[in-house]
């Protein structure tokens, strides 16, 4: 009996046909190191429950966000029908919640993709053609550069003036030079790369070098970057509407709810804090999902 | 061209062959790379790296070229001239017959075709994010194949330097060693059917029984596939185990030229000898105590007046300050001779050593 047991542990899986190996496409391979992860699982849970909830406001939330009721003004958590109390004009701050996240998300999303976009296009034409074109696009880049974010996105929002499409066009010009920046130079390591040297030795064209061997490297970081500026996105955002140069008073927009609520802060502390902590948490969230996947993006781990 | 005197060779008759078996494959005239030094507010040129200086030769069908020189002494710097991934200053490049880049000659593509290159890093020379497969593939669908003779044509040249496209396609480069990795760069050169192939430095990263395997697979190829090859190494022992011919490099200039056996038996150039006298023995009791060669080269930013050798050289007299040594015309020469451009070698030179004009061979 021995035998037959040392017998079938030495005989090689015989049924196994040789095409069978392991066939793992790259994505495969991310997601196979980031199911283990379980911070930034928890993370990219909570960041699609936050966006479910968003998305579905209509259908799961209590009451009307935009029904005052001079009654119930501030309440706090819990009273009556109101699960997160009231504000300073009596409306469900739940609904209020739910309703302001699609405003806040898309401000945190919608840019950030646009800047991606945009910016990673400018970042791989300069660092792949290098000299004059990267002279141009990057000193431009540099331009803007020179001011802090949020003075610029200040500047440009309230020379444009209010509004969603405003804000949403404030945001991405902001976004676009860092993006740019990371995709420059990703794409001018890339560059160097003999890989790049035998396509072209095989008399491929300049746009199919760029898109079969460049972009697929300059691919990760720039997506692992432009997550985190995600949160970035939805603090200026807020930030903007803070300031009253964001989307106008009767929108529900976490960023306006904090500033509205602020003044309340010595009546109901807590209740003003609510809007705060989402756009925390949802940074949070988006910050250590970037992180995780930095990692489990990086080829060689 | 006609007036080379090849050594016959009996090599097969290519049916890519235009200008017959004494039309040398590749012949490079006064190649010339300067790569200018920008520096100061307006970027002006400050000065010139001479990274290849006015070189000049021939490659027969069929042989095997090495290359050899220190680092920096621009062989890397040749080969992608020849390949055309650096633009040249001055020169000219005839392949088969056919002047590369003229109105009249091959076009760019014909010479990519024709032309390939292995490099020496070869772990940044395939696509980190592409499996093997499709680096291999790449060259071929970029030449209008379609996707799926592409990929067959890909499989079959895994299987020809020996890996096994069922177990290897489907990798990444990380997945594989190094030898593995040198091995689908050189099924990537030979995805194009090329007719010579550059191998810069194709086996120096590798470890030595994996560089005699693949040493033996080029041989093999060679055979098979009717290739010339341009050999660049810094390892002496590895050139002559493969090569039909030498030349020497330093500072950018073709010092010494001839067959192998004649290079390393009866080194001219006092520097091929120097090179030659590093070499680690077999003999334990022959070994090396001194080196032969003291410092760096000399800067090729500003190469020493006459011979550039002279600054290090053991023999040096006043004639090697004042006058550049000629190396000899090697286009007109036929390939079995062996030529050095040291004044030592050509008599009526000035040099004391110089042979008596009798003499002369």
């Amino acid at each position: 009996m021995t035998d037959a047991v040392a017998d079938s542990s030495l005989r090689p899986p015989a049924s196994r046909p040789a095409s069978a190996v392991r066939v793992r496409s790259y994505w495969g391979s991310v997601w196979h190191r980031l199911r283990y992860d379980y911070v930034t699982l928890f993370c990219l849970v909570l960041i699609i429950a936050i966006v479910l909830t968003a998305v579905f406001a209509p259908l799961i939330s209590p009451m009307d966000p935009y029904k005052s009721s001079m009654a119930h003004r501030l309440r706090p958590i819990g009273y009556h029908n109101y699960l997160l109390g009231t504000d300073e004009q009596g409306r469900d701050i739940l609904s209020r919640m739910l309703y302001g996240g699609r405003v806040s998300l898309t401000m945190g999303i919608l840019p950030v993709a646009l800047a991606t976009i945009i910016g990673g296009l400018f970042g791989v034409v300069a660092g792949y053609f290098g000299g004059k074109v990267n002279m141009l696009i990057m000193r431009t880049m540099d331009v803007f550069f020179a001011f802090p974010s949020v003075l610029l996105a200040v500047a440009i929002s309230g020379s444009l003036g209010g509004g969603i499409t405003n804000q949403l066009l404030t945001l991405t010009v902001v976004l676009i030079p860092p993006l740019c920046r990371v995709a420059e130079t990703a794409t001018s390591q890339v560059r160097t790369m003999d890989f790049v040297d035998a396509a072209r030795s095989t008399g491929a064209s300049t746009l199919s070098i760029l898109f079969t061997h460049v972009l697929i490297n300059v691919m990760s970081p720039v997506l692992v970057y432009a997550s985190t500026l995600v949160s970035v996105s939805i603090i200026l955002a807020s930030g903007l509407s803070f300031l009253g140069l964001g989307v106008s008073p009767p929108t529900a927009d976490w960023g306006l709810m904090l500033s509205t609520l602020r003044q309340s802060i010595y009546v109901q502390p807590i209740v003003s804090a609510i809007p705060g902590v989402a756009i925390l948490i949802t940074s949070i969230a988006f910050n250590l999902l970037s992180d995780g996947l930095r990692q489990a993006m990086d080829v060689r781990a | 061209m006609t007036d080379h005197m090849m050594t016959p060779r009996t090599a097969p008759v290519d049916p890519r062959d235009r200008g017959g078996p004494a039309q040398p494959m590749l012949i490079v005239d006064g190649m010339k790379k300067y790569f200018p030094i920008r520096a100061g507010v307006f970027n002006r040129k400050v000065a010139e790296v001479k990274a290849v200086d006015d070189v000049s030769f021939y490659v027969v069908k069929g042989e095997t070229l090495g290359i050899v020189g220190e680092s920096g002494c621009g062989k890397s710097t040749l080969a992608r001239l020849l390949m055309h991934l650096i633009e040249k200053d001055a020169g000219e490049l005839i392949l088969d017959g056919d002047l590369v880049g003229g109105s009249t000659g091959v076009l760019l593509d014909g010479l990519r075709r024709a032309l390939q290159m292995v490099f020496q890093d070869s772990s940044s020379s395939l696509n980190p994010r592409l499996p093997i497969e499709q680096s291999v593939a790449y060259g071929p669908k970029v030449q209008g194949a379609s996707g799926k003779s592409a990929k067959a044509q890909a499989r079959s040249l895994m299987e020809k330097v020996g890996l096994n496209p069922n177990l290897f396609g489907q990798r990444y480069p990380h997945e594989l060693s190094g030898g593995q990795k040198q091995r689908v760069n050189i099924a990537r050169a030979l995805a194009l059917a090329p007719r010579l192939l550059i191998l810069d430095e194709a086996v120096s990263a590798l470890d030595k029984s994996v560089e005699a395997q693949v040493l033996n697979l080029l041989g093999d190829i060679k055979k098979q596939l009717n290739l010339t090859y341009i050999f660049i190494s810094h390892d002496l022992h590895v050139v002559r185990y493969i090569s039909d011919r030498v030349m020497v490099m330093y500072l950018g200039q073709l010092v010494e030229i001839g067959p192998a056996d004649q290079i390393y038996e009866a080194p001219k150039h006092p520097y091929t000898q120097a090179l030659l006298a590093c070499r680690l023995s077999m003999d334990p009791e022959a070994r090396v105590d001194a080196a032969p060669l003291a410092g760096d080269p000399p800067s090729p930013v500003s190469p020493p007046s006459g011979c550039r050798f002279h600054t290090r050289c053991a023999f040096v007299e006043d004639v090697c300050k004042a006058k550049t040594p000629k190396l000899g015309d090697v286009l007109k020469l036929s390939a079995d001779k062996h030529l050095a451009a040291c004044h030592m070698v050509h008599p009526d030179s000035g040099h004391s050593r110089a042979p008596a004009h009798a003499t002369a061979a």
